[in-house]
């Protein structure tokens, strides 16, 4: 999350103080993401500093002093915005090294604890639904983040349900046993994110 | 009040030794009011589990209630009527009838049960209102959008004054925001007291009922319970 290109996103609406950075920021983000007041003045001054945002005044930041985007922060919004994030190499996910491991333990049941996973996700999906059925409703930026995180909890879902399957299928399998290679090894290999 | 109970209800299908195991032992209890998803892979017995609980299929053994009603050894005509008046289905291709409107499609189910035309076409007008596609009450299936169509397939089955909605992937091809609106509608059926058991393999979708029940090879491996607010979601550390 680039809290400095989201600022300078509403910036792009127009001068704004630092208080009200704050409210719009956690308005238009449903409010799922708080933000602490020091936080927001400490990354508009590096706005200034980078030349990317500028203020009326020169005396220390606070409430009375009002930013404006400039056009070098117009380029570095739009440059952002159109910059995707890096997704080249996998995330080390705890859930994916738990299933991992969990099909190498000798007498653990590995559908089991797929089957836990599955039902702490599916608790976690109704309650944002909850909130999609209230709140959300007439928010649009909450129904976004809502959204975001049910399809994100979904998709672990579904690799959940993968991983039963080819785990049931491999002891299914005589010939392939359901050995899977040791983890880490593997995804250092693959250069994984932190 | 349970609305629909199972109770060790079993499904075999075939003869020993190629038998199938389609349900073992499940039980179950919707209350009034209440939605439950029952959620599993293809070919868990969810929707065995759901033609069981809509009387068109037979357990091998144990109960089926619906409004305290048992169904085993209930005379078919009964078992029809009950179909008719109490229960009602939403099917993920709409099975709307191509030749009817669609006022007459909702109104079908009161019609067959001896509803006098005028007061069931009235009875499904109202229904479509309460959906909001009252103004297409005049059109045939054909001329309906796929989120029309469903609207009023929700409509049929809620028609009159159904006590226990069944509704097997009732999204349909829907795409993700017009799936959310049929769950919407489901949600807000049961609101106004009607008993539903939504199946389906999507999680998204099973995340709107109030508890989900998970199936797999005719078993219930897990249930979740009804969720807490989602208060505490709103209130997690700031973000750096």
């Amino acid at each position: 999350m680039s809290i400095p290109h989201v600022l300078l996103a509403l910036l792009a609406e127009g001068p704004k103080y630092g208080l009200q950075l704050r409210e719009e920021f956690e308005a238009g983000t449903g409010e799922v993401w708080p933000l602490n007041v020091g936080q927001v003045y400490k990354t508009l001054g590096r706005l200034e500093r980078d030349g990317l945002a500028e203020s009326d005044g020169t005396g220390p930041d606070g409430p009375q002093k009002r930013f404006r985007i400039t056009p070098r922060g117009e380029q570095a919004l739009a440059s952002w915005l159109r910059t995707p994030p890096d997704l080249t190499s996998p995330p080390r996910d705890e859930l994916v090294m738990k299933v991992l491991v969990a099909a190498r333990v000798p007498g653990t049941d590995a559908h089991e604890v797929i089957q836990a996973h599955r039902m702490y996700l599916v608790e976690l999906m109704q309650q944002w639904t909850r909130l999609k059925e209230g709140e959300a409703r007439d928010d649009l930026g909450l129904a976004l983040v809502v959204d975001a995180e049910l399809f994100r909890l979904d998709a672990v879902t579904r690799w959940l349900d993968a991983a039963d399957t080819r785990l049931r299928r491999a002891a299914a399998e005589p010939s392939r046993p359901a050995s899977v290679p040791a983890p880490v090894p593997q995804l250092r290999r693959l250069g994984a994110r932190r | 009040m349970s609305v629909l109970q199972l109770r060790g209800v079993s499904k075999t299908y075939g003869q020993e030794p190629a038998n199938v195991h389609a349900l073992g032992g499940v039980d179950l209890s919707v209350q009034a009011g209440e939605m439950v998803a029952v959620m599993g892979p293809s070919g868990s017995g969810k929707s065995t589990l759901l033609t069981i609980a809509g009387s068109l299929e037979e357990p091998t053994s144990g109960d089926v209630l619906v409004c305290g009603m048992a169904l085993a050894g209930m005379p078919r005509g009964r078992k029809a009527r009950l179909r008719r008046r109490v229960i009602g289905y939403v099917f993920q291709d709409f099975n709307l009838l191509p030749g009817l409107t669609a006022v007459e499609n909702v109104a079908l189910p009161l019609e067959l049960d001896g509803v006098a035309v005028p007061k069931a076409r009235a009875a499904g007008l109202v229904a479509l209102e309460a959906l909001g596609v009252a103004d297409r009450a005049g059109r045939f299936p054909d001329q309906l959008s796929g989120g029309e169509r469903q609207r009023v397939a929700i409509a049929r089955a809620v028609v009159g004054d159904r006590r226990l909605l069944l509704a097997d992937e009732p999204s349909g091809a829907l795409d993700s925001v017009h799936a959310e609106e049929v769950m919407r509608l489901l949600h807000e059926a049961c609101a106004r007291g009607v008993a539903a058991v939504v199946v389906t393999h999507d999680a998204q979708l099973a995340a709107w009922a109030d508890r989900v029940v998970f199936l797999r090879d005719g078993q219930v491996t897990g249930r979740t319970t009804r969720p807490p607010g989602p208060e505490s979601l709103l209130t997690p550390g700031e973000i750096r």
